[in-house]
């Protein structure tokens, strides 16, 4: 308390010099006293600022968020669709099953090459597959179970995993398959809960993690050295995903999230029963894709390259599509003997991959 | 002392959750018509490049082995 006393007086002390200096001199000299008036300002706000009225703004600020964004609901994505043509019929089959991993599939990534695929599974292990020919070409045992990420580099020479063991691992991979991966890992990120997505940014250079730490992080993957850390959630983070722009610097991070790849409408996705459209810069929900029928929730989604379909991995084993435009479903895929855990768009947009708890992955094209 | 250092902290994140509350609202927003609009142009703008909605005809499966795997 003296303290703040202290501060008191000789804030005030040298606001009368500035007066004084100021106002003798204000006729010729506008800018000091813009100064002065900034200055007392800061005066006033600053007593103010104790915890009770913190709170009273917080929650006037709270209700006006809230208010400006239900006066933007003016109209239902649905009815501006309402005049475009249906989809027609939607065929998918599985054309590949991969088969090999011991327990649940965690996590699945395609590589630029738009044919291998890097998954993790609950056993531990990572696995680079050749998806054209059903072979594994890697295989990589973590010390940890629960490898509940796993991600390719953009150039196709490393795979990054990670899960209960706290950390994110970027394994390089080389040619020769009998070589032994794991004595050139490298750990480069460290949280201090579990790793819960990671991605590389544009580059093999700087890889994204999320964590049940609360957090998520960019790192160097050279040094292992932190680059930027980004807190806000109150939990953990459960998944991330970049924004598909040359420059990469938007993410989202959330309980079930997936950008599209609708570049600068930045829509966000979030899932349960129900899958939610986000739009960032209406900044609300635009859309709902649920059924009645539909009593299990979601717990991956990805959207096609133009945004037009919408799949989503279901905890009843099945993979619905949707319209996103018209919020109608326009398939239910079967194959899978357990949950849908993760679903990936191949990079060219022809098919798509997803993993599940009955231990394999799919290809659907 | 420690009560008062815990006061000083819970005021601060209490003036943080302010700060991100302000530049919350001072955004600006768009309404649901223009970006429902925008995400429908957007859709089918990129339509005619999106192989799964145009449909991948079983011949012209891309899940085939291209030539270069032939070879091998």
């Amino acid at each position: 308390m003296p303290n703040t006393k202290y501060g008191l007086t000789k804030r005030f002390h040298f606001l009368n010099k500035y007066f004084q200096n100021g106002l003798s001199s204000l006729h010729q000299n506008t800018p000091r006293l813009r100064e002065i008036l900034c200055v007392l300002v800061e005066m006033a706000a600053q007593p103010s600022d104790t915890l009770a009225t913190l709170k009273t703004e917080s929650e006037t600020l709270k209700t006006k968020l809230e208010e400006e964004r239900a006066k933007l609901h003016d109209v239902e994505l649905h009815q501006v669709a309402e005049k475009i043509e249906a989809l027609g019929q939607f065929v998918m089959k599985t054309r590949r099953a991969l088969k090999g991993h011991g327990n649940k599939v965690l996590c699945l990534d395609w590589c630029k090459d738009k044919r291998r695929i890097v998954s993790s599974s609950q056993d531990g292990k990572v696995i680079v597959w050749d998806a054209f020919t059903t072979n594994k070409e890697h295989a990589v045992t973590m010390p940890c179970t629960w490898v509940m990420a796993c991600a390719y580099a953009p150039s196709g020479c490393a795979v990054a995993c990670g899960g209960l063991d706290n950390k994110c691992s970027v394994y390089p991979l080389s040619l020769d398959k009998n070589e032994n991966l794991a004595a050139k890992k490298k750990s480069v990120a460290m949280h201090t809960n579990y790793l819960s997505a990671c991605c590389f940014t544009n580059s093999d250079m700087q890889i994204l993690t999320s964590s049940g730490d609360g957090t998520c992080a960019l790192w160097d993957v050279e040094s292992g050295q932190m680059l930027q850390s980004f807190h806000g959630h109150a939990a953990d983070v459960l998944c991330l995903d970049l924004a598909p722009s040359e420059t990469g610097n938007t993410f989202v991070s959330g309980v079930g999230t997936d950008i599209s790849r609708n570049v600068y409408l930045k829509t966000s996705l979030i899932t349960c029963k129900q899958c939610r459209l986000y739009d960032l810069r209406a900044d609300r929900e635009v859309a709902i894709y649920s059924k009645e029928s539909i009593i299990f929730g979601a717990s991956s989604v990805d959207f096609s390259l133009s945004g037009r379909l919408l799949f989503g991995g279901y905890n009843d084993y099945t993979i619905n599509v949707w319209d996103v435009l018209k919020g109608t479903r326009v398939s239910i895929l079967f194959g899978h003997e357990n949950r849908v855990s993760t679903l990936r768009v191949s990079p060219d947009g022809t098919a798509f991959c997803s993993g599940s708890w009955d231990h394999t992955l799919r290809i659907w094209a | 002392m420690s009560n008062n250092n815990a006061s000083s902290s819970s005021v601060a994140v209490a003036q943080k959750a302010v700060k991100q509350l302000r530049l919350e609202a001072k955004i600006r927003r768009i309404n649901v018509s223009q970006a429902a609009t925008d995400l429908k142009n957007f859709c089918l703008q990129n339509a005619h490049k999106d192989p799964l909605l145009l449909g991948v005809p079983s011949s012209d499966n891309p899940f085939r082995p291209p030539k270069s795997c032939g070879l091998l």
